[in-house]
């Protein structure tokens, strides 16, 4: 015990250790929070589809040789999630099938775009990172986390100011609508910081694994608690507690981040299901 | 001038007519039964009442003091809320809303009128309990107070008694008949003939290509009322 202690002191020391906490605790908070509105709004598959569609751009962005390649990805994304948004109100593709093929789509002609072109000597470690968030979250430098600090800073104080009203807009959208609340604003709104969280959770788990981020949080917290602050704030206690066991357990034990993080979440969802089947009987 | 007045409305989807040529009115204190068989254009009817969507032909015109907004809606119940993990209070709150623009918290005096309306309602006691888990009639009865909170003046409420008890269903009319004897103008969409004989003091009878608008005794002697009666009376028979 006192060894682990000891080395987790001496890692606390680095830059790179500390950062990563940072940025891993704040994309743990913002990706909870709406994380319990996606899910509620049947919306889970939307950060799987966006993730990849990220992962797409990424590739854009490596190809064309950008340094920082940050911003490029988000506008991409932000609009992907906007059009996806549009397509779930069309009725000639379903809102499932158009995620489904946004994210297959891009997932397929980002690795094309990185076989062709890619001057690395490295693809399959590049892709493998980029997918599995390998090692990114250790090579985080100081503007990128405080991109992301900030970016974390405004998705909560827009959270807790509209709270109430997505709220309403999460429960019954008709209702909403009938007495005057503008809930398609509100959708692009949710839209619109999904798809920010999402790229910036990319450095923390990767592409493949955001989903897990989003989702487990809220389902772990719906199964015990009845009422939606308490889902809300549980789910962000969740989160947070896992991002930080997952990277230092990481850090320990040489393991990859991001799964260590989402297994976290898997046994952290276990558990609760459990409390639940045993306290309802 | 009446609250809601529709005169030669026609709706549909992108151009294609889905009913058309429906007039009429709604004043302050009525108890209005809209009928009609599935695909006749009663649903299409709600969302352009409540402006949802707009009229290919006509408008939908409030006036007598009733703004656009201020219609207090009782949604069938989506797949969403069958799962969703809300107290009560939660919900009968979000109700107040519509009517506070910008400001993101709510007001002593908003959750005063929650407490009154749910009291009202007879749901106060169950404001801690998380609504999944209530019963469809207790399910409706919380609907209803938020409705309230939105407005005082006029309800809107979609196939209300859907999938409840013929007890509960007897409750939940005593209760609307309660609400509209305070003075509370109500629209109702329904299947139920029998309810809309002995409650309505007005009917909208939506057809693919005649409607008719009257009152109940009105509604009674016509064609309409025959042919329905007809139907209604040859499906329960067999």
């Amino acid at each position: 015990m006192n060894n682990i202690i000891e080395s987790l002191q001496y890692y606390m020391q680095y830059p790179f250790v500390q950062y990563a906490l940072i940025v891993g605790t704040l994309i743990a908070l913002c990706s909870s929070l709406l994380g319990v509105t996606l899910v509620l709004k049947r919306f889970s598959f939307i950060g799987d589809g966006l993730s990849h569609v990220a992962f797409g751009a990424m590739a854009i962005a490596s190809v064309i040789n950008l340094t920082n390649d940050t911003l490029l990805v988000m506008v991409i994304t932000v609009v992907a999630a906007v059009l996806l948004l549009r397509t779930g109100q069309n009725t000639k593709i379903q809102g499932d099938a158009a995620i489904a093929m946004l994210s297959v789509g891009s997932l397929a002609v980002g690795y094309l775009l990185l076989n062709l072109f890619s001057t690395s000597t490295n693809i399959a470690g590049d892709v493998c990172s980029t997918l599995f968030g390998a090692t990114s979250i250790l090579t985080l430098t100081k503007s990128e986390v405080w991109i992301c600090v900030i970016m974390s800073v405004v998705v909560v104080v827009l959270f807790c100011v509209l709270y109430n009203k997505i709220f309403a807009v999460t429960f019954d959208e008709t209702f909403a609508k009938a007495t005057g609340i503008p809930a398609d604003r509100y959708n692009l709104l949710i839209a619109i910081v999904t798809a920010i969280i999402i790229v910036l959770a990319m450095n923390l788990v990767g592409s493949l694994l955001i989903s897990a981020l989003v989702i487990f949080p809220a389902l772990s917290a719906m199964q015990v608690i009845q009422n939606f602050k308490g889902v809300v704030i549980y789910s962000a206690v969740i989160s947070v507690v896992c991002a930080v066991l997952g990277i230092v357990l990481s850090i320990l034990f040489s393991t990859p981040v991001g799964s260590t993080i989402v297994v976290a979440n898997i046994v952290v969802f276990a558990i609760n299901m459990l409390v639940s089947k045993l306290t309802r009987g | 001038m009446a609250y809601i007045t529709c005169e030669d409305l026609t709706l549909g989807y992108d151009g294609s007519v889905v009913t058309e040529h429906i007039n009429f009115q709604v004043n302050q204190g009525d108890y209005l039964y809209i009928i009609g068989e599935n695909g006749a254009g009663k649903s299409t009817l709600i969302k352009a009442l409540l402006h949802l969507m707009e009229p290919i032909q006509g408008e939908v015109v409030t006036g007598d003091g009733l703004k656009p907004y201020e219609i207090g809606y009782l949604p069938q119940q989506t797949v969403v809320q069958k799962d969703f993990p809300a107290s009560v209070w939660e919900i009968v709150l979000s109700g107040t809303l519509a009517k506070r623009g910008w400001k993101p918290f709510y007001t002593k005096q908003e959750k005063q009128c929650v407490r009154e309306n749910m009291e009202k309602m007879a749901v106060w006691d169950l404001r801690k309990e998380c609504y999944r888990n209530l019963s469809g009639g207790q399910q409706q009865r919380v609907l209803l107070a938020r409705a309230l909170c939105a407005t005082t003046k006029l309800l809107l409420l979609d196939e209300p008694v859907t999938g409840l008890d013929p007890k509960v269903t007897a409750e939940f009319y005593q209760l609307l008949q309660e609400l509209n004897q305070s003075g509370i103008t109500i629209i109702m969409v329904s299947h139920d003939m029998q309810a809309a004989a002995a409650y309505a003091s007005h009917i909208l009878h939506i057809e693919k290509d005649t409607t008719f608008y009257g009152t109940k005794s009105q509604y009674q002697k016509s064609e309409a009322w025959k042919a329905f009666q007809y139907t209604a009376g040859g499906a329960a028979h067999e």
